[in-house]
């Protein structure tokens, strides 16, 4: 079957007896295969994934997993139905032809597709001077093996873990290592845990978390170097202000980087900051041309959003894997009239130190932060982030049940500062600040968001392409 | 158009079936007319007020009184108590419920409820046996046989009221409980008298075993609220006063009507009944569809707007009463599909019976695990069960709105 599933009765031939396959089988990859199975896809599915293991969950590997109360093996991701696919796992995709509509595999073979779904997200970056990331006791988390080895070095009983990086995973790690009575320091280049994300004022507060629950934060100061005994075994690392802490645990947690190298040279739109695609989940080609039959969702997907002043943003959320992942089926499977745009309001949590750390919107947009709740100095807030004069964000301390609240206000477009009065106003709460987020082209463990591209008014539009 | 429709529902004509009302009253999801409250009666609209930081639950915002509709059944601690914290603000609501969470629920206490399920499984047994020794089986009250005592002997366990204690505490709960539903023919001073002695004689009880358990603390809840020393440190005896006579009325008031609505429908509904005896887990799905098809809590008239807020096109002002209809949203079709239909089968099931929000229902947990028991075993044990009058006497509160009794007659009782 050739036709691209547009014009009469094709898409019923596509839902039939069509090929689809799915590069990525992982959180958007299997929910997108599931979506596309309840819409009565009865043609061949292709899983095909790098990592030798079913579909897992990864949230729980910086949580319940380091702190010993999940085994790595055992976050398998539930299944809402079967999916009934050709699972050809530990087998990366190694390249696409477009032409011809087919990827090519590591092993040799190459699979056909009429459509492609590309959910590949993203891997951790690794430590720059590979030599010294490969000594033993330096650890990356992002996959089971990853979680399973850490968690393992941790049960033996290090005397001192050293965490690079301090953003959402590099702070989780932390609150674990401490959560089990090890000793930890963790350096970060920015002045505070969490800036990146969700800026400095909120950074200052995760800053006291982590000092009050005993880490030893460096902030301002980078690792230069790492160490290694005779036996290949780390022992210490060296700071950009002179000092040295020895560690014989070091997980370097300095943000991610796309799995789209594959794609270089395929004439895709990918690059070291995602897939670019359409709000419907089409990818883009290098020309800025939207494919017909090639989708993205996930960590991947780099995507315009209508209430972001159509910007694209890369997330790396599990709610918007989920959420594009549904999209990106839906659409693969209608005609033009009945897609769908991808519309999700960026939502993240994460939970360290006791605390339960919740933000909806694009922080890092906000340049003002008001405490629209609570209060700061108890660690228990709910916090508003203005971008000319608009609510663009909000996140709350230990108070998520007011999330839904300020998700609302950011789809209503309301005016910042908000004008109402509501319960638990403090005085701390009366005047924006600024939100103090760093400098973007100073990097830090690197934001879980990034913001880039044009509004549509724009009409310089540049490619980067792969490296 | 909307005070009649709400003094009808408030009717006690209505009471069986208040639910044609309802579906008038979703015609306009906020609606209001002269001083009276605003009611909100849609699913979405109730769902999103319920997180909406700009409305209160402490009644010193209301600005203007309206019409007091409800009257004193709304009032169920009078001005001897400060307000527990079902009717406060954060932070001070926060730091109550946190503080009552504690000895309840996790992180820190995970399986206190889990933990009482023998325990409610003895006194289901036993108030079922109660029933069987009485030798008659054609005229059952499953209220005041059944229905009614459990959840008060629950409480009792929870807070830790000794057990020869227990019966002087169904006597005070008893009192109480008429005084939230009172009986229009009775004489209303004496009415209000009888409340207002049975809350003293109780506060007086219950402080007495406060200082008790401060000095020999158990591992109940009332000594655990009273010498607590986490974060939040111990109540005030005030405080623990207010909670543990919140925790009495909401955590019975509550739950009889849960159980006997909920055996109600079964009897109306055999086809499920029969499936339920043949498997108890099905009782977890049979509770969540009664919480959304006959909620306990109907509506939750006790908040206050502290903004101009627009709903659904409407502008309510600031300091205006409101009033979100919980058992009208639950039975919203813009949310619901075929929403009067009993339906245990239900996959999308987020209904508004337990409220949403902060002040979600505390004992959620708790009111699940005894109605669910309680229905399963009632499925259970009864043979042949049959309603001896449908529809059943109902009681006046229209807020916390149940079958006053609830006559049955069956075959035999199966040990
Ligand atoms: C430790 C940790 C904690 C997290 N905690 C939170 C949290 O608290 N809250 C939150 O919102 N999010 C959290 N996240 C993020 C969340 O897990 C991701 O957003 C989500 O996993 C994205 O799913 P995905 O399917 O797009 O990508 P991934 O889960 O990254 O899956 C992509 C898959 O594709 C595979 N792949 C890559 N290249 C190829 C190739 N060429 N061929 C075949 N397969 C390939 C990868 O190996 C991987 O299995 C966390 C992530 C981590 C690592």
């Amino acid at each position: 079957m050739t036709s691209t599933g547009t014009h009469d009765g094709s898409l019923e031939q596509l839902k039939r007896e069509g090929r689809i396959v799915v590069v990525g089988a992982s959180l958007a990859g299997l929910r997108a295969a599931e979506t596309m199975r309840e819409k009565g896809f009865a043609g061949s599915l292709t899983m095909i994934g790098d990592e030798p293991y079913e579909p897992y969950d990864r949230p729980p590997l910086s949580k319940q997993v380091l702190l010993g109360n999940a085994v790595a093996d055992h976050t398998a991701l539930p299944r809402r139905r079967a999916i009934d696919a050709d699972w050809r796992l530990g087998v990366p995709a190694t390249g696409l032809d477009m032409a011809a509509r087919r990827v090519e595999l590591g092993n040799g073979d190459a699979v056909e597709y009429d459509r492609l779904l590309i959910a590949t997200g993203v891997r951790a970056r690794p430590w720059p001077n590979a030599e010294e990331g490969a000594l033993k006791g330096v650890f990356v988390l992002r996959t089971r093996d990853d979680g399973e080895g850490l968690q393992r070095a941790l049960a033996a009983g290090p005397r001192r873990v050293l965490v690079i990086g301090a953003g959402f995973t590099g702070s989780e790690i932390a609150s674990a290592c401490r959560e089990r009575g090890l000793d930890v320091t963790v350096a970060e280049r920015g002045d505070a845990p969490l800036v990146g994300a969700l800026g400095g004022v909120i950074g200052a507060v995760a800053a006291e978390m982590n000092r009050e629950n005993g880490v030893d934060l460096r902030t301002g100061v980078m690792v230069t170097s790492l160490e290694g005994d005779p036996s290949g075994r780390v022992r210490a690392a060296h700071f950009s202000d002179g000092s040295t802490v020895e560690a014989d645990v070091v997980v370097v947690s300095l943000g991610a980087q796309r799995n789209t190298e594959w794609l270089s040279g395929s004439g895709l739109g990918a690059g070291p900051r995602g897939i670019a695609c359409d709000a419907g989940c089409r990818a883009f080609d290098v020309r800025g041309i939207v494919t017909d039959d090639i989708y993205v969702a996930g960590d991947v997907a780099r995507s315009p959003h209508a209430l972001f002043g159509y910007q694209f943003l890369s997330l790396e959320h599990w709610g918007n894997a989920v959420a594009q992942a549904d999209t990106a089926a839906h659409n693969m499977l209608s005609v033009s009239a009945d897609r769908r745009p991808h519309l999700w309001v960026p939502a993240f949590w994460s939970s360290q130190f006791g605390v339960n750390i919740k933000s909806v919107g694009v922080p890092p947009m906000g340049t003002e932060i008001l405490i629209t709740q609570g209060s700061l100095a108890e660690r228990r807030f709910a916090a508003a982030y203005g971008y000319q004069g608009r609510l663009i964000a909000a996140v709350t301390f230990d108070n998520c049940r007011w999330l839904p609240f300020y998700e609302q206000q950011i789809e209503a477009t309301a005016p910042f500062p908000p004008p109402f009065s509501t319960v638990d106003r403090r005085p701390e709460g009366t005047k924006p600040m600024p939100a103090d987020f760093p400098d973007p082209s100073v990097p830090t463990h690197g934001p879980t968001i990034t913001l880039s591209g044009y509004s549509p008014a724009d009409r310089k539009m540049t490619f980067t392409p792969g490296r | 158009m909307t005070q009649a429709l709400l003094r009808e529902i408030i009717d006690y004509a209505n009471r069986a079936n208040p639910y044609p009302l309802y579906e008038e009253l979703r015609k306009t999801p906020v609606s209001h007319d002269g001083d009276g409250p605003y009611v909100v009666s849609t699913y979405y609209e109730i769902h999103s007020l319920l997180h909406d930081p700009r409305i209160s639950s402490d009644a010193k915002n209301l600005k203007a009184t309206g019409d007091d509709l409800l009257g004193e059944q709304s009032d169920e601690e009078g001005t001897t108590l400060p307000p527990s914290f079902l009717k406060l603000d954060p932070p001070d609501h926060d730091r109550l419920r946190r503080m009552t969470n504690r000895p309840f629920g996790p992180p820190h206490a995970p399986r206190r409820v889990h933990d009482m399920r023998d325990e409610l499984g003895t006194l289901v047994s036993g108030l079922i046996d109660g029933i069987v020794e009485t030798g008659q089986l054609d005229r059952i009250d499953l209220v005041d046989q059944f229905a009614y005592p459990f959840p008060v002997s629950v409480i009792c366990r929870l807070l830790g009221i000794p057990r020869e204690d227990e019966p002087r505490f169904h006597v005070w709960a008893e009192a109480l409980a008429a005084s939230l539903d009172p009986d229009p023919d009775a004489d209303p001073t004496k009415r209000g008298q009888g409340a207002m002695d049975a809350r003293m004689e109780l506060g007086m009880y219950l402080a007495g075993l406060i200082e008790e358990r401060r000095k020999k603390p158990g591992d109940d809840m009332l000594s655990q609220l009273a010498t607590a020393d986490g974060p939040d440190g111990a109540m005030t005896t005030m405080e623990a006063l207010s909670t543990s006579a919140l925790l009495l009325i909401a955590g019975h008031e509550t739950t009889v009507n849960l159980i006997t609505n909920g055996m109600l429908t079964l009897l109306r509904h055999p086809e499920v009944l029969q499936r339920l005896r043949n498997d108890p887990d099905l009782a977890i799905p049979i509770v969540e569809e009664l919480l959304r098809y006959e909620p306990p809590v109907q509506l939750l008239p006790q908040r206050t707007t502290l903004s101009d807020i627009e709903v659904a096109g409407v502008t309510i002002p600031k300091g205006a009463s409101v009033w979100l209809m919980l058992a009208s949203g639950n039975r919203d079709p813009k949310r619901f599909e075929n929403p009067d239909r009993f339906d245990p089968d239900r996959e999308d099931i987020q209904h508004l019976g337990l409220g949403s929000g902060i002040h979600s229902c505390f004992g959620a947990p708790l009111a699940r695990q005894e109605a669910q028991l309680a229905l399963s075993e009632l499925a259970r044990r009864l043979e042949n069960p049959r309603l001896l009058e449908d529809p059943p006497p109902y009681r006046q509160n229209s807020v916390l709105r149940g079958p006053r009794h609830l006559p049955i007659a069956c075959d035999g009782i199966r040990p």
